[in-house]
C-alpha cells in the first residue's frame, strides 16, 4: 500500500512499467518516451520528498520496507553472529545484537528489531522491548568494552513496551541503567536512528559520541498520536502534534540531539533500502574514523560534554 | 459550638457547599480533617493514613535541619526552543504555572544538612506543570549533582514528575541522558545518592535519575512507573491488577529498597545518610 502522498509517483511508475511492456511485446522503440517518463518521475519524486510534512515523514519513517537493524547488519557486515538472551529472564525479540565484522575492524552492535511482515512484527512485538531486551543490550555493551571494539546501535522502535509485563519488571528502572550503562562505554560508540525513535525506549541505546539519523527518520519525547492524546486529548490531532514536537531530523540536527543526516535515496528508504544501507555505511565509517583515535576517557569525556549541552534555557 | 458547626457543614457537603478554609477533607477516606492538624501531620491523613501532597516547601522543613537550607535553584528560566503551541502558546503555560508556584520551573532545591550530612537537597514540584522534566530541571539536576561532587555532600532528590516534558521535545527527552551522566560525579566520589520517590513518579524521570539511587525510598501508595495506567490499560485492553505501580507493588517486585511513612522519613533518611559515612556518629 502506497501512502497517499506517492499515489502520483505509483502512477507514473506504473505509466512506464506499461509502456516498457508494450515495447518489448511489439518490439518499439519507446525509450525516448521512457526516459522522458523516468525524468518526470525523478523530478516527482525529489519534489513530493522535499515538501513532506513532519507527519508524512513520520508515516515514511514507519513505511513497510524500510531497513530494519537485521537489514543492515547483513548487508554492511562482512559477517556477524546474532547473541541471544539476557542470561537471566528470556531473549526478547524485539532487540538484537552481536558480535560483527564492519570494514575489516570487529564491532559489537545491538538494534530495535521491528519484523518485516505482519506475522513477524507480532513475533518482534513491534520493535517494542521489555526489560530483558534492554538487559540484553547492557550485556552487549560489556562485551563491547571488554573487548575494547566499536559499539554500534541501531533504534527502531514506536517506544519501550507498555504492558503489565514490563512494568513489574522494571522497565524504567532498565532503561534509566541502560542509559547509563551505555554512557560509560570507554569504546567509540556511535547511535543511529533507522525509523523511529521514540522516548526512552530509544534513548536506551542511543547514548552514542555520535548520533546519526536517516533523513525521514523521527526521534522525539513521545509519538505524535500519544502526545495528541493527552494535549489535544484527541490522538486524531497527530498531525498538529508531528509538527509541533519538532521531531524531523532537520529540526534535530539544529537543536543538536543528532549530530548528521543520512541521505535517503529519491522516494524514501523504503523504496531503495540497499542504497540508502550505503549512504549509512558510508556515514557510520566516517564517524568511527573520528573517533577511533580517541581513549577511553576521552570517549567519555566527549560524550559528557554532548550530552551536558543538550537543553535550552537562560539565566537570571 | 465548632462541633455542631462541623455536623452543619458535613450535612451540607453533597449541596456543593464549599467546606471552610480551616478545614479539608482527606483526599482517600473522606475524613473532615482540621487543616492545621494536617499539616502538623505533614500531610498524612491520621484516620487511614494517606500521603497528600504539600508544597516543596514543606519538604525542605521536613527533610532539611533548621535553618540549613540555602537555596541553589531559581537562576534557571525555561524557554520555549520549539515555539510549541497545543492549545495554548507554551510561554502561556510556563508564565501561567510561575505565577501559580512563584518558581521559574518545577524544581526547588538547595544546600542543607539533613541530620548533620552535608547534603544537596533537591524537591520536584508537580503543582508546576505535573513536575515534567524540561530543560530547566534536567539542568537543575545535574547542577545539584555537580555541586555535591564538588562539595563532597550526599545527593537527596524527592521526585514527582509525570515525566518528561512534552512541550520541549526531544530536548526533553534528552534530561534523561545528562541527568543520569551528571551523577556519575557523585558515585565516583562515592558519595551517597537517595531518592526518595512520592506520587506519582512515571516516565523520562523514573527512567532516568530517580532509579539510579544507591537506595531508592518511596512514600506508601505512590503510583511509581514508566507508563501510566492509562496507557498500559489501552495496550493490553484489561484492567490492571490491583495495587499495580503502587509502593507495595514494588517493593515486592524488587524495584525499591523501602516504603517509608512520611511521619518516619527524615529519621530512615539520617540513619541511611548515616551508614554511608564511616564515621557512626558522623555529622
Amino acid at each position: 500500500m502506497p501512502l497517499e502522498f506517492e499515489r502520483p509517483l505509483v502512477e507514473l511508475e506504473e505509466k512506464i512499467r506499461a509502456l516498457e511492456a508494450t515495447a518489448r511485446e511489439q518490439n518499439l522503440d519507446l525509450s525516448d518516451e521512457i526516459e522522458l517518463l523516468k525524468g518526470k518521475l525523478e523530478r516527482l519524486q525529489r519534489e513530493i520528498f522535499a515538501g513532506l510534512t513532519p507527519w508524512q515523514r513520520v508515516q515514511v519513517a514507519r513505511a513497510p520496507g524500510r531497513p530494519t537493524t537485521l537489514d543492515v547488519a547483513e548487508r554492511i557486515f562482512e559477517d556477524f553472529y546474532e547473541l541471544r538472551g539476557d542470561r537471566a529472564f528470556a531473549d526478547d525479540p524485539a532487540i538484537v545484537g552481536g558480535l560483527a565484522r564492519f570494514a575489516g575492524r570487529r564491532v559489537v552492535f545491538v538494534g530495535h528489531q521491528k519484523g518485516r511482515n505482519t506475522k513477524e512484527n507480532i513475533a518482534r512485538n513491534f520493535g517494542m522491548p521489555h526489560p530483558e531486551g534492554y538487559r540484553k543490550a547492557m550485556r552487549l555493551m560489556d562485551l563491547a568494552d571488554r573487548e575494547g571494539v566499536p559499539f554500534l546501535a541501531f533504534i527502531d522502535t514506536p517506544g519501550a513496551y507498555p504492558g503489565v509485563s514490563a512494568e513489574e519488571r522494571g522497565q524504567a528502572w532498565v532503561i534509566a541503567r541502560s542509559i547509563q550503562r551505555m554512557s560509560r562505554l570507554r569504546v567509540p560508540a556511535v547511535a543511529v536512528i533507522l525509523g523511529e525513535g521514540g522516548s526512552g525506549g530509544a534513548l536506551a541505546i542511543g547514548v552514542g559520541n555520535r548520533v546519526l539519523i536517516l533523513e525521514n527518520a523521527w526521534y522525539s519525547v513521545i509519538s505524535p498520536e500519544s502526545c495528541a492524546a493527552i494535549l489535544w486529548r484527541d490522538a486524531k490531532e497527530a498531525e498538529r502534534a508531528a509538527a509541533a514536537l519538532k521531531l524531523t531530523a532537520r529540526d534535530l540536527l539544529e537543536l543538536g540531539v543528532v549530530d548528521r543526516i543520512v541521505p535517503e535515496p529519491g522516494g524514501g528508504a523504503h523504496k531503495n533500502p540497499e542504497g540508502a544501507i550505503r549512504e549509512l555505511e558510508s556515514a557510520l565509517l566516517a564517524v568511527l574514523r573520528e573517533l577511533e583515535g580517541l581513549s577511553p576517557e576521552e570517549l567519555w569525556q566527549d560524550r559528557y560534554r554532548k550530552f551536558r549541552a543538550l537543553g535550552a534555557f537562560e539565566e537570571s | 459550638m465548632a462541633i455542631e458547626r462541623l455536623f452543619r457543614r458535613r450535612r451540607t457537603r453533597g449541596e456543593g457547599r464549599e467546606v471552610p478554609d480551616l478545614w479539608i477533607r482527606c483526599q482517600a477516606c473522606g475524613s473532615q480533617l482540621y487543616k492545621k492538624d494536617l499539616e502538623q501531620n505533614l500531610g498524612v491523613c491520621p484516620h487511614c493514613g494517606h500521603h497528600h501532597r504539600i508544597p516543596v516547601e514543606d519538604w525542605v522543613r521536613i527533610l532539611a535541619d533548621e535553618g540549613s537550607f540555602e537555596a541553589i535553584t531559581g537562576k534557571v528560566r525555561p524557554v520555549d526552543a520549539l515555539s510549541f503551541v497545543d492549545t495554548e502558546p507554551y510561554p502561556e503555560r510556563l508564565a501561567r504555572y510561575q505565577q501559580k508556584t512563584g518558581r521559574p520551573d518545577a524544581i526547588y532545591g538547595g544546600r542543607a544538612t539533613i541530620g548533620g550530612v552535608k547534603s544537596v537537597l533537591l524537591v520536584m514540584d508537580y503543582a508546576f506543570a505535573g513536575g515534567s522534566m524540561g530543560s530547566v530541571v534536567g539542568e537543575e539536576i545535574a547542577r545539584g549533582a555537580e555541586l555535591a561532587a564538588r562539595e563532597d555532600r550526599a545527593l537527596v532528590i524527592v521526585t514527582a514528575s509525570g515525566g518528561a516534558r512534552m512541550q520541549e521535545g526531544a530536548l526533553s527527552l534528552m534530561q534523561m541522558a545528562k541527568t543520569t551522566m551528571a551523577l556519575e560525579f557523585v558515585f565516583q566520589k562515592r558519595l551517597p545518592y537517595v531518592s526518595i520517590l512520592t506520587h506519582p513518579t512515571t516516565g523520562g524521570v523514573t527512567a532516568s535519575f530517580a532509579t539510579l539511587a544507591d537506595v531508592i525510598l518511596a512514600e506508601p501508595d505512590a503510583l511509581i512507573g514508566f507508563a501510566g495506567p492509562r496507557v498500559i490499560k489501552q495496550t493490553i485492553r484489561q484492567d490492571l491488577p490491583e495495587g499495580f505501580q503502587r509502593s507495595e507493588f514494588l517493593l515486592k517486585h524488587g524495584l525499591l529498597d523501602a516504603v517509608v511513612d512520611r511521619r518516619k522519613l527524615k529519621e530512615e533518611l539520617v540513619r541511611v545518610l548515616r551508614l554511608f559515612s564511616e564515621d557512626p556518629d558522623a555529622a
